[in-house]
């Protein structure tokens, strides 16, 4: 005992730098997993509410290139609207109220106050949380496609594992088919991300346009993701693409959350047991 | 008391330098200085080692937690604080009888150049291996080290030049 003491009075020095080192990577490897609860990232009060005070100025110098955001998403929306037959605008408001009713998914406006993507992992800070429905695992996207997945939510502020993170894995696939792989990112260039598993027999040309596949509970069927750069086609096991984003994910403001109302009895289907 | 005054200064000054204006400047894509780890060779060598161990930890997980990477760099400032007694040995040749009396304005530029650029490397390969937490892409980490810590030298040779002057 005498001698553990004396053993610790003499290397207490090295003990504490030894402590301090294991809590910082004890902190790095819970952060690196996605289903764990997390207690320290940017979604806390003092640390967000900093980056909204900052947010609220640096807004200023991307009004112009979220103007033109805004103006190409009205143009798509109004083109819609020409398309949609005229019997939609006889309806009346009880048949308003089905239609309610049928709705799968709902979009909440929010704002990233905190944008990373020269990292391997790489997370945003969005200023919605909790108290405005947001919850985990769901879908963040704005008019040019993808963004990412919450993947923390605290009663104002939510924490967004970006598409530019090497964890990520987004089910996606070749636009009009039904040939699907998934969505990976290597680390390396953030305009950049690749989609692996993706069957040979797919019709794959450069220049093809990917979208989200909906085989996924979070992110809606045919939401863009970017263009095709370049195929692979080795003897390697997995069928490598490369893809060009859509999104410029260094320059992101206004997005939108998608909440899906069927994910619970899409998972309880999905988690039935044979027998 | 005065002095204790002038680190506690010097840590938030260097915190929200480093957050709010260091990390946005993403020099080709990805190359950002780190100068916050200039805490470590500013602190007074004759001053308790726990406080530095200690204050440099809180500096690197309060930087973590406004770049969402957490440990990642409270691990590597507290690193390069723990081997900094190290190298004022091998650099400098002191004795701990010397502490009290080292200045480290009053170096030869020479060997306070080595002994910077040594501590700022090894952070800044620590930094970024634990951030990309494999060997996957270990050409990154070495080129981002490289770049990252030729930023920061310039910046601190900069600003120790800027500073002498006016005192």
């Amino acid at each position: 005992m005498q001698q553990l003491i004396f053993f610790i009075q003499r290397f207490k020095y090295f003990l504490f730098f030894i402590l301090l080192e294991s809590i910082a990577i004890g902190f790095t490897i819970s952060n690196l997993s996605f289903h764990k609860s997390k207690i320290i990232n940017s979604t806390n009060l003092i640390v967000a509410g900093l980056y909204e005070q900052r947010s609220k100025i640096t807004d200023y110098f991307r009004l112009k290139s979220e103007n033109e955001i805004l103006a190409t998403e009205n143009v798509r929306l109004k083109n819609l609207l020409e398309k949609k037959p005229i019997v939609t605008i006889i309806r009346d408001s009880t048949i308003n109220d089905t239609i309610k009713y049928f709705q799968k998914f709902t979009f909440t406006a929010g704002k990233i106050i905190n944008n990373n993507y020269n990292k391997e992992f790489n997370f945003l800070t969005l200023n919605i949380g909790k108290n405005q429905g947001i919850d985990k695992e769901m879908a963040v996207v704005n008019s040019n496609g993808i963004i990412g997945i919450v993947d923390h939510a605290k009663p104002k502020y939510a924490r967004v594992q970006s598409i530019l993170n090497r964890n990520s894995r987004i089910n996606a696939r070749l636009k009009n088919t039904n040939y699907f792989g998934s969505l990976n990112w290597d680390g390396s260039d953030y305009k950049i991300v690749q989609l692996i598993d993706i069957p040979r027999q797919a019709p794959l040309r450069i220049g093809d346009t990917i979208e989200t596949g909906g085989k996924s509970t979070i992110f809606p069927e045919g939401i863009l993701i970017g263009r095709v750069s370049k195929i692979s086609r080795g003897n390697s096991a997995d069928n490598r693409v490369t893809i060009t984003l859509f999104n410029d994910m260094s320059n992101l403001g206004v997005v939108y959350v998608i909440k899906n109302f069927e994910k619970n009895e899409i998972r309880t289907i999905e988690s039935l047991e044979n027998e | 008391m005065n002095k204790r005054l002038r680190l506690f200064f010097l840590f938030f000054l260097l915190l929200f330098l480093q957050v709010f204006m260091l990390n946005n400047i993403l020099l080709f894509g990805s190359i950002n200085p780190y100068l916050y780890i200039v805490f470590v060779i500013l602190y007074p060598v004759k001053e308790n080692k726990f406080y530095l161990l200690f204050f440099s930890f809180l500096l690197g997980l309060f930087v973590d937690f406004f770049s969402d990477t957490v440990g990642v760099h409270a691990f590597s400032i507290t690193f390069i604080a723990y081997i900094r007694l190290f190298f004022i040995k091998v650099y400098f040749r002191k004795l701990e009888l010397d502490y009290p009396f080292f200045k480290l304005q009053s170096e030869s530029f020479g060997k306070k150049f080595n002994f910077v650029v040594t501590l700022t490397l090894i952070h800044h390969f620590l930094l970024f291996l634990l951030a990309n937490f494999s060997f996957f892409n270990f050409s990154t980490v070495l080129s981002n080290t490289f770049f990252s810590s030729i930023f920061t030298l310039v910046l601190y040779f900069i600003g120790t030049a800027i500073f002498n002057e006016n005192e």
